[in-house]
């Protein structure tokens, strides 16, 4: 028996290496070598490691393909992999146990990959795999035969806005930047993605690095700049090693470099690591960074296109708006300004997580419903249970409630209801989330990150997190809801970046929608029973077996009761950790 | 002092830049490698072999978290309790690594063998809770599992 045109694909982005992904591909190996079929990998069976194909939820995922039928696996671990292959791969049966259902299908169907078209399909860490797919022919195409306002006025036509969070014109930005007489410009890609609840930019270049690289190419050969940099968070280890590689083997074919494909145009593109500073996402903290200094934004203006890295003309693009630049150049600004709306062409990559049975990484047309991402898409609520808001746009966006469901998911529209597209993040809650909670999480996370130059954002976040820190606690005031929104208008104002301009958005989009869990809080409950303070424990008695299993598992010793009759919990004791809540097979323990 | 290959690359990176600060941020992670943090050794090394005020160093030092200032562990675990994680349980797991382990956020073993960083989202949220230990990510974390991780880490 010979296997023939066999291909195996296994998912190795983060979620598939943190899943056991090395391992099954050993497996594989070793299965392969050890069945006695005549064969070994890489001669008649081909396998490779492919980037996140957005679902990480079920990794490992395997794509088998034998004579062109692909089968996809899921969960899959080493000990399966001798069936698969005895199975599958040889008697040419696919064994269905562990072949992916209906909602890994559902899952992608309404979903249109652009960004993410080659993420999950071709090897990361392989050009030729790229290249094979069309990966370079826009780069050589715009390089031999095209003149830099071409380009640019390519670009302008298509309608991409940046995808960081901002959703500035990037063909505009670029234009910019190329009128600008300076000899010496920069092209910088940030990959400093910081957003709680956002991982696209980690996972587009851990699957597909290629596509950035040609996008950078393509923008720094239009505004004439010979150096480049990637920004990237230090956090993303698999994301700078396999962009260190894309980025020397494109040098070594002579994608970058001295007279590139023998042009007199040159550039090159160096990482610079992060050091863990959210605030390094700000385009102008960003380039006091690649400096050498500590990462504090300045006042704009001037624009980086105009004074930028070193004082000089700089383009600052986000990750997933030059993915999109190759893809523009290979198929047209025609075909990409058919998807989305009026004012927001293309796709949008979201990391949709939380309390949502489908958590993971999709790409879908502007526009789109969001309750098509919530319930298509993500296949509704973990449990099947209500849902209560959709979050977007991390620590600067702000809550969707369930009621506004319908809104479509563009700039425009977002943007309309107090929330943003931001870079991407979509945290799905249910009614066992407090939205008081909810922002007092993002304040700590935006007060914390604060650089501490300008006053309203250094100071204003620490008072709006205490204000919240004492309302979660039982001790809010009369008129702290008010307060919040006073001191939030005024932070919006008078901040110096984007960080401190947003950083109030979490309170006031949760007070708009969500005024009376604030009221509640202030009367001393939580509605959603979360803030510890607020809670009391009890024992329902026609629940109540007498097992002692809350009396065992208590820590505080607050807990009596004899075998078999009615346990109590003294609440003067009660340390409210919820042991209890969690041991009870019976749920007889309450919180409210 | 550094060592002479730590010195060698140093120079390369400051190579790579129009001024010597620029290689501030690269140069401090070597030092970091070489001293184990960032004391008051490493700040004068580092400014020595970039010809950069000792105030510079340690004033972009102090300003990003992933330089540590103090004696760590021979591990680093890393844990997310931002909002994709707290909401799917990342408390609970911080608490357990501070009843099973003693380890205190920002703190370290007695033994030296961990230390505890809380960390800021680390683009893990699909598969929450997610912690790093040194540079291996791990997701969908539960305390049986915490515990059958750790066990790795000698």
């Amino acid at each position: 028996m010979k296997p023939t045109n066999t291909v195996i694909k296994v998912c190795m982005g983060t979620g598939g290496i943190a899943a056991g992904g090395s391992d099954v591909m050993d497996a594989f190996r070793t299965e392969l070598d050890a069945s006695g079929i005549e064969a070994t990998v890489e001669k008649n069976c081909l396998m490779h490691k492919v980037g996140c194909r957005g679902l990480c939820a079920k990794d490992v995922l395997v794509d088998v393909i034998v004579k062109g039928q692909k089968t996809t696996y899921q969960y899959v671990k080493p000990e399966m992999i001798s069936r698969i292959v005895k199975e599958h791969i040889i008697e040419n049966n696919p064994v269905t146990d562990w072949v992916v259902g209906d909602d890994y299908h559902n899952f992608h169907k309404k979903q249109l990959k652009v960004v993410l078209s080659d993420c999950g399909s071709i090897d990361p860490e392989d050009i030729d795999a790229y290249i094979a797919g069309k990966g370079y022919e826009a780069a050589r195409k715009v390089i031999t035969s095209s003149a830099p306002e071409d380009v640019i006025g390519i670009i302008k036509a298509s309608g991409l806005r940046g995808r960081g969070g901002a959703g500035f014109p990037t063909g505009v930005k670029w234009e910019a930047a190329m009128k600008q007489a300076s000899k010496q410009k920069y092209m910088i890609c940030n990959a400093d993605e910081g957003d709680p609840g956002a991982f696209m930019d980690r996972s587009v270049i851990e699957g597909n690095p290629h596509a950035v690289i040609e996008g950078m190419i393509i923008g720094a050969y239009s505004i004439g700049a010979d150096k480049g940099y990637v920004y990237i968070r230090a956090e993303y280890p698999l994301a700078v090693e396999r962009l260190r590689k894309a980025l020397s083997d494109a040098r070594t074919r002579g994608f970058l470099g001295k007279d590139i494909l023998g042009t007199k145009f040159s550039f090159d593109i160096k990482v610079k690591l992060g050091a863990g500073a959210f605030v390094c996402g700000e385009e102008t903290a960003l380039i006091a960074s690649i400096e050498g200094q500590r990462g504090m934004p300045r006042a704009k203006p001037p624009f980086p296109v105009y004074s930028g890295l070193w004082g000089k003309p700089t383009v600052i693009n986000n990750v997933e708006t030059l993915a999109n630049v190759p893809y523009i150049i290979r198929n047209g600004a025609q075909w990409f300004s058919s998807f989305g709306t009026e004012k927001s062409k293309g796709t949008k990559v979201f990391a949709l997580t939380g309390k949502i049975k489908n958590s993971g990484l999709i790409e879908v047309p502007m526009g789109i419903p969001l309750r098509e991402i919530i319930y298509d898409i993500g296949g509704g609520i973990e449990g099947d249970r209500a849902l209560k808001a959709v979050q977007t746009g991390g620590p600067s966006g702000g809550c969707i409630p369930a009621e506004m469901l319908d809104t479509p998911v563009d700039f425009e529209s977002l943007a309309k209801v107090g929330s943003i597209v931001g870079s991407g993040g979509m945290v799905v809650l249910d009614a066992d989330n407090c939205m008081v909670n909810m922002a007092q999480y993002f304040l700590q996370f935006t007060q914390m990150e604060s650089c501490g130059k300008c006053v309203p954002c250094r100071i204003g976040t620490k008072r709006l997190l205490e204000i919240l820190d004492r309302i979660t606690k039982g001790k809010g005031k009369e008129g702290d809801i008010e307060l919040l929104e006073k001191l939030s208008a005024d932070i919006k104002a008078a901040s110096l970046c984007g960080l401190g301009q947003t950083a109030p958005n979490p309170i006031l989009s949760t007070i708009k929608y969500f005024r009376d869990e604030y009221e509640a809080h202030l009367k001393g409950k939580c509605p959603a029973a979360v803030c510890k303070e607020l809670l009391t424990y009890y024992i329902l008695e026609e629940f109540c077996k007498g097992c002692g299993a809350c009396l065992r598992a208590c820590p505080a010793g607050a807990i009596t009761g004899e075998k078999k009759k009615l346990h109590k919990i003294d609440p003067a004791v009660c340390i409210k950790c919820g042991a209890c809540f969690d041991v009870c097979k019976f749920k007889a323990v309450k919180k409210e | 002092m550094l060592s002479e290959a730590a010195k060698k690359e140093l120079n390369e990176i400051r190579q790579k830049y129009p001024e010597a600060s620029a290689a501030l941020l690269p140069a401090l992670y070597i030092a970091q490698r070489e001293f184990g943090h960032l004391g008051a050794d490493a700040y004068e090394a580092v400014s020595d072999a970039l010809g950069v005020p000792k105030a510079i160093a340690r004033g972009v030092g102090t300003f990003y978290a992933m330089y540590k200032h103090k004696p760590m562990g021979r591990h680093i675990v890393q844990l997310c309790t931002n909002v994709s994680c707290m909401i799917l349980g990342a408390e609970k797991l911080s608490d357990f690594l501070k009843n099973e382990y003693g380890l205190e956020p920002g703190g370290t073993t007695p033994d030296k063998r961990f230390s505890l960083v809380i960390m800021e989202c680390i683009g893990a949220c699909g598969t929450a809770p997610a912690m790093l230990v040194n540079d291996d990510f791990y997701e969908n974390l539960t305390e049986k599992h915490i515990e059958e991780i750790l066990e790795k880490y000698k």
